[in-house]
């Protein structure tokens, strides 16, 4: 800044007047004054570089002022022409309110379906209300999507009938459940074919080869085999979505090997059909497999109607009494049981779906029979059959088993029983609570009864959960006399042997020498 | 859960499964208001149900001045009527872990038992005695100890050490809502004194003085889930299954409840 002589004179001349603001604001209108080549002036200029120092509070600020001063006034060139446009990405909760969108449209048939036809979705929202008083739920909104994704899937995949089965939480995201009867028309493509394969391959390796190794006698022990569609363990099929909206995806059946699997073991749910399961004894199958195998588990141990709602099925003929029964028919003359009844005694309930056997299934299968149809050398598996004792049919107990007969595991009763409302009990429902399934409830109010879990997936396990312990090590040969090792002998034993040797010799040339005497 | 935002905060955590029946929810409107003047408390929360065999715990605490020290925690077994629990010591702490095994039973006065006897040539036997209710005092206290939550800025700790809460807390945006990290325990920080002096320069005193949910072992203990249609973020405990938080972005609602069995769940190395 050059100071004209004309200036200082004027300076000098005010100082002497006095005031030290007139001062101020004569310096400062000359800060303000545009400067002649560009639009800027210094006051804007220095008020924007302060703010920008303390904005960012740079290091060694002193030392970068020059630069930083520079950037400001390239900065402030601006692009009037922008040929690039803002790319906005939808958030998580955008993308779900436009597939959420969908679950509010009509059908497209609309016009044609008769609403007074019966369809195959329940009223979840009557569901809600009673359940709401049994204090379990998912909250009145989020019933209402569920409502409407049962719609989407009962349209979709045509299904006569479906059930809201409950809610399984996971730690990434949890799955809503679904369950569906089983038609005739569904066939699967069973997955545990490529595993029969897997091993048929390893034994047919090792017979190419031209030295041939000697063949281990172990054989696998027999796969129980799965039950088929529509029975047992696989009377109804499954589907799950993460939140409602999201497209439904159809479980695989279980198999007997994964739900001996999952009573061992104690894992948690993810929230991805597709993740590892990871655990000892090794689990059969993905997460898709684990949660079908505990949604087996926990339907055959929690789902309970009242008792009378549903009947056995009378066959004809009936010659062996202790055939358990897989199917039961919905009672056409049940007339309902007051709920305080309900409430007040466990024997008013009963378990309508199958107790799993320890097997795996609910129908027992000797697999024992198995083994000399399968295996290559008869002979062998012929002595193997002799020797192995014949296996135990095992029993569960029958279909429609009132609930007093559960058995109390951990000191604790098996079931919770009570009324929702101790101060109004003449309208309350009455509410059953699963100690072993903790999130397993059921509600009866006379005439409707429900059941619907809402928990992790894990049984009750008491004072805590230990593994199983890994198989002993296996014996490498049998033992004999002839591998037996032994102490070799001391030099006194050998002395011994030699002198005892020694003798009978003796006595024996004694005998033939008194013999010949004789003779 | 505070109790002014009852109404609507329980809509929040209802994805996990446990609701309150609409006849608990107008008792507890009544009743917890009458509790706060009784006892003078400046705010009320209801923290949470215990689910016994018999009978349910629902569990109430009121704040003070302080919000860290001032807590006292009520009891009720039908939302009406409210008993103090006592306040927790170490010698009751110890009691409860040798001789209470096992569910709630329901019972307040009910007696748990522990017999040791020892082999040492007495043979005398010890008898360990516990009353549920005492064990419902350290079971809260271990639960608000170990597993409650609240984001980062929503308490301010002022210059005296009274924690309070922060009226200009304006929430969490959604990105910093699905970082564990802008979590906080609401305990006395133990993990706090032991980081490097760099991290902790860049922390603000006022709102950093509590222990961070990421430090917590084993590290997966705690599920981050955004839900009703993605709106509010919600935290759930897998160390004690049943503790829901949750949070809604952008607004200065949040809270936790705890709805469960009362028990620590001694599996979560194995569930991970």
């Amino acid at each position: 800044m050059q100071r004209s002589g004309r200036d200082c004179g004027e300076m000098q001349r005010l100082d002497a007047d006095g005031t030290g603001a007139r001062q101020a604001a004569s310096f400062k209108a000359f800060l303000q004054k545009s400067s002649s080549r560009s639009d800027r002036n210094l006051y804007d200029h220095l008020v924007l570089l302060l703010a920008k120092i303390m904005d960012e509070r740079p290091d060694d600020a002193v030392d970068v002022l020059e630069d930083m001063s520079l950037e400001l006034k390239r900065a402030s060139f601006k692009d009037t022409q922008r040929s690039l446009r803002d790319h906005v990405t939808p958030s998580v909760g955008e993308r779900l309110a436009e597939q959420q969108l969908l679950l509010f449209k009509h059908a497209q048939d609309f016009n044609h379906e008769d609403p007074t036809v019966e369809t195959g979705f329940p009223n979840v929202n009557e569901s809600a209300f009673y359940l709401e008083q049994a204090g379990v739920g998912l909250g009145r909104e989020e019933m209402q999507r569920i409502l409407l994704a049962l719609k989407l899937l009962v349209e979709s995949h045509g299904l006569p009938q479906c059930r809201l089965w409950g809610k399984i939480l996971g730690t990434e995201s949890s799955y809503i459940i679904a369950e569906a009867e089983y038609t005739e028309g569904d066939e699967e493509q069973s997955t545990d074919e490529d595993l029969q394969e897997e091993e048929e391959e390893e034994s047919g390796t090792q017979e190419n080869e031209t030295d041939p190794v000697p063949r281990s006698t172990y054989l696998h022990p027999p796969m129980v085999p799965k039950e088929a569609l529509g029975t047992g363990a696989n009377r109804f099929f499954y589907f799950v979505c993460n939140e409602p909206g999201l497209p439904w995806v159809k479980l695989p059946s279980v198999s007997p090997a994964q739900i001996t699997a999952a009573r061992h073991i104690c894992k948690g749910f993810t929230g991805r059909l597709d993740s590892p399961v990871l655990s000892y004894p090794p689990f059969p199958g993905k997460e898709a497999n684990y949660l079908r195998a505990q949604i087996a588990r926990i339907s055959a141990g929690t789902q309970v109607s009242p008792s009378g709602f549903y009947q056995t099925v009378e066959e004809e003929g009936e010659e062996e009494e202790e055939m358990a029964h897989d199917q039961c028919l919905v009672n056409p003359e049940f007339e309902g049981v007051s709920s305080l009844e309900m409430a007040q005694s466990l024997s008013s309930w009963v378990h309508h779906i199958q107790h799993i056997l320890k097997q795996g299934r609910c129908t027992w299968v000797n697999t024992a029979m198995k083994v000399e149809e399968d295996s290559i050398e008869e002979e062998e598996a012929a002595e193997k059959d002799e020797q192995a004792d014949e296996p135990e049919p095992e029993y569960g107990p029958p279909l429609l088993t009132n609930l007093s007969q559960d058995a109390e595991m951990f000191h604790t009763p098996p079931w919770s029983l009570r009324l929702s409302s101790t101060i109004t009990p003449q309208h309350a429902v009455a509410v059953l609570r699963s100690n072993l399934w903790p999130g397993a409830f059921a509600y009866s109010n006379g005439k409707r009864f429900e059941n619907i879990y809402v928990g992790w997936g894990l049984k009750y396990t008491g004072q805590g959960y230990s593994p199983c312990v890994p198989p002993p090590p296996q014996k490498e040969y049998p033992s004999g006399p002839e591998v037996t090792e032994m102490l070799d002998p001391s030099v006194e034993e050998e002395e011994e042997m030699r002198m005892a040797l020694e003798e009978q010799q003796e006595v024996q040339q004694e005998l033939e020498e008194d013999e010949e005497d004789e003779n | 859960m505070d109790f002014n935002s009852l109404p609507y905060s329980l809509e929040f955590v209802a994805g996990s499964g446990c609701i309150l029946t609409l006849e608990e929810r107008t008792a507890l409107q009544t009743s917890l208001v009458i509790v706060k003047t009784n006892y003078k408390f400046q705010r009320i929360l209801f923290w949470g149900k215990i689910l016994g065999l018999q009978h349910d715990y629902f569990v109430a605490q009121g704040r003070g001045e302080d919000e860290m020290t001032d807590r006292k925690s009520l009891y009720s077994l039908n939302c009406v009527d409210w008993l103090l629990l006592p306040s927790v010591t170490d010698a009751m702490v110890e009691e409860v872990s040798k001789a209470a095994q096992g569910r709630f039973k329901g019972n307040p006065s009910f007696v748990y038992e522990h017999k040791v006897s020892q082999q040492e040539g007495k043979e005398q036997e010890k008898v360990f005695s516990v009353t549920e209710e005492k064990r419902l005092a350290v079971t809260v206290h271990h639960i608000d100890e170990e597993a409650s939550v609240v984001p980062r800025g929503a308490f301010i700790q002022s210059l005296r050490g009274l924690v309070q809460t922060n009226r200009s807390f304006g929430g969490l945006s959604e990105s910093e809502a699905r970082r564990l990290e802008n979590f906080m325990h609401f305990r006395k920080p133990k993990t706090l004194q032991k980081k490097p002096i760099p991290v902790k320069a860049e922390w603000a005193p006022a709102i950093d003085f509590l222990d961070v949910l990421s430090e917590d072992i084993p590290k997966g203990s705690w599920s981050l889930q955004f839900e009703c249609a993605r709106r509010v973020c919600v935290l759930r405990s897998l160390l004690w299954l049943g503790l829901t938080f949750y949070h809604v972005p952008m607004t200065p609602q949040h809270g936790y409840i705890y709805v469960g069995l009362g028990m620590k769940n001694l599996d979560l190395p194995f569930m991970l």
